[in-house]
């Protein structure tokens, strides 16, 4: 069931369009942003809502990158594998992250504080290695950096 | 020498408000292309003064505008691109956190030359600070009556919308783009119909660049004449250059066009950081095809870097070091095409891992000579006139020209059964 909250949100962002449909990706940023990630449920709730076709919610969540079908941690650390990226280093970064939090590109630390995924280019290439927690970018990563970042975010 | 589009950007402070911006000239063009101009005359101002788009095909701005059918009354719908992806690539994301209300401007001039009564912003999702300086701006220029209903009294009605997207690379080749703002899938469309006559809901529709967008209002105040002159080639105007990889000052400048690739490497960047060598570099975006050191007294233009086998894409060059390995340096980049491909086409959803299964098997010291026959076979199907988008033979790009300008590198690699790089 959509929240009366996510309800009124999405009804919001229908009215920036000439049908309700246009809005399925707000609809689901908006329901992914009040619980983290969109369950089977969700999408059904959306098709309904939006009166789409399981089917089609179902496509157009898959497609995306942002929308997240599997739960994630509380906190998302998007890494930069970008190409200028690539060339300052990311791959040390990512061993660090990795072999610190104990999990690789892809998976969730067991007490669900953080989940770790690739993004291609921040668009802060001149600022590189770079990553974004969250909604928060971070650039010119060290070692120290890194640890000091992650302790921020619990 | 003239800095239109940066001149008001400070990255340390925030971007100039509503207020400040009309202090200092902003907004001067909006009034005049309303209150004094007629749509027709706006576009044929674009065109003549040869606004080239910036997004990376260098379509002429002014041309595209006059394809929009203008003799019905119907819906109509300017986007403006942000959602710059492409690796590499940060110029957009500057002049949006840096000034939106530039942009702004522009898009208002842009809409009522082509009388759309929307305008939405697809902005990358990734760009928070960019989301929330826009929203900001866009808010102010409503309470001024600069947007919305019957703007500044002339009976112009304008709605504009910020459209933060989901990810996915696929979604700035334009027509995806327009499925993606109608919610669906990123999937590029057939071309014809083109976006003028057939685009956003089925309506005549522009697509433009941030930073193309981000020139209308200057064109308007300064003239034609005035935006040729800017540059050291045909193409008018000046361009927003950036450099990334191991040179000393990686950032971006605002040079004219025209500006040799040598003078952007040596002097702004600072030239390659110490112990590094240089060995070529992709000049606009990692679509594009690699140039050599013999390439490095080109001037950055359209026609000037097309003359020599690549092309200035978005001008935002990768350089290539000579500790970096090249085929390492393919293997991120096809990677990540092959991850972004929509999955439409053959030579694109198939051609693509396969190319990057064999980028890793010869980086790995498991290639084989004939490894380079495929590769160099999946160019060519990837190619331009083979697929639905341009995704594919810009994936092409830095590995057909990587093939050639780096194959002792893959022989190397093939021969000694080990990346010369890895220790
Ligand atoms: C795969 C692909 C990705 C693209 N990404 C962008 C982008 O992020 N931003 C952009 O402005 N143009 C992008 N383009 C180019 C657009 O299709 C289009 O040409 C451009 O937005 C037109 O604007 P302009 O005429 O002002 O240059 C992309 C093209 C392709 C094929
Ligand atoms: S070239 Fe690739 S990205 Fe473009 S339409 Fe075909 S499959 Fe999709």
């Amino acid at each position: 069931m959509l929240s009366e909250e996510e309800k009124t949100e999405i009804q919001k962002e229908t009215g920036q369009y000439p049908y309700p449909s246009a809005a399925c990706i707000d609809a689901l940023k908006i329901v992914q942003h009040h619980r983290g990630w969109v369950s089977d449920e969700s999408v059904k709730d959306i098709a309904q809502f939006l009166h789409m076709s399981n089917e089609d919610v179902e496509g157009v969540a898959t497609f995306y990158s942002r929308i997240y079908r599997r739960p994630v941690g509380r906190n998302v650390i998007l890494l930069c594998d970008g190409i200028s990226c690539m060339i300052m280093g990311y791959e040390s970064i990512y061993e660090h992250i990795s072999k610190k939090l104990g999990i690789s590109f892809g998976q969730t630390t067991a007490d669900n504080r953080y989940t770790l995924l690739p993004i291609s280019c921040l668009g802060d290439c001149d600022h590189t290695p770079s990553m974004m927690i969250n909604n928060d970018h971070f650039n010119q990563l060290t070692f120290e950096k890194v640890d000091e970042i992650l302790e921020n975010y619990k | 020498m003239e800095r239109p589009l940066t001149q008001h950007i400070h990255s340390e402070s925030s971007p100039l408000n509503l207020k400040e911006y009309q202090q200092v000239g902003g907004y001067a063009g909006v009034q005049k292309a309303l209150k004094e101009m007629t749509p027709a005359e706006i576009t044929n101002l674009v065109k003549t003064s040869n606004l080239l788009g910036r997004g990376g095909a260098g379509f002429p701005t002014g041309v595209k505008w006059s394809l929009v059918p203008m003799d019905k009354e119907e819906p109509k719908y300017l986007v403006c691109n942000a959602d710059e992806m492409e690796p590499g690539t940060f110029k957009d994301r500057y002049l949006l956190e840096g000034n939106p209300h530039q942009l702004i401007a522009g898009m208002i001039i842009a809409a009522y030359a082509i009388q759309a009564q929307t305008a939405y912003i697809f902005l990358r999702w990734a760009y928070k600070k960019a989301e929330a300086e826009l929203r900001k701006a866009i808010a102010e220029a409503y309470a001024a009556g600069l947007l919305g209903k019957n703007i500044l009294g002339t009976g112009y009605n304008l709605e504009m919308n910020v459209h933060s997207s989901a990810g996915r690379y696929i979604c700035g080749e334009e027509t995806a783009l327009l499925n993606s703002l109608e919610g669906k899938r990123a999937i590029p469309r057939t071309k014809p119909p083109f976006p003028a006559i057939s685009g956003l809901f089925g309506k005549p529709t522009v697509v433009n660049n941030v930073e193309t967008l981000c020139w209308i209002s200057h064109i308007v105040e300064n003239g034609a004449d005035w935006f040729k002159g800017l540059s050291l080639t045909e193409t008018g105007g000046t361009k927003v250059f950036g450099i990334s990889g191991k040179v000393k000052k990686p950032g971006l400048w605002e040079l004219p066009l025209g500006t040799t690739i040598r003078e952007i490497l040596e002097v702004h960047a600072g030239g390659m950081l110490e112990g590094y060598g240089f060995r070529g570099l992709l000049p606009g975006g990692a679509s594009t095809d690699f140039l050599i050191e013999e390439h490095l007294d080109v001037k950055m233009d359209f026609s000037t870097v097309g003359a020599v086998g690549s092309r200035m894409g978005t001008g935002t060059m990768i350089i290539l070091d000579d500790k970096t390995c090249p085929v390492a340096f393919l293997h991120n980049v096809e990677k990540f095409f092959a991850l972004e491909s929509c999955g439409f086409c053959t030579p694109c959803r198939e051609g693509l891992p396969w190319v990057v299964k064999i980028l890793e098997a010869i980086e790995n010291g498991n290639g084989r000579m004939e490894h380079l026959d495929i590769l160099k076979q999946q160019t060519k199907y990837m190619g331009p006139g083979n697929t639905f988008c341009a995704h594919a033979p810009g994936a092409a790009e830095p590995l057909q020209s990587g093939l050639n300008y780096f194959h002792d590198d893959f022989v190397s690699h093939i021969n000694n059964k080990k990346c010369p790089w890895k220790s």
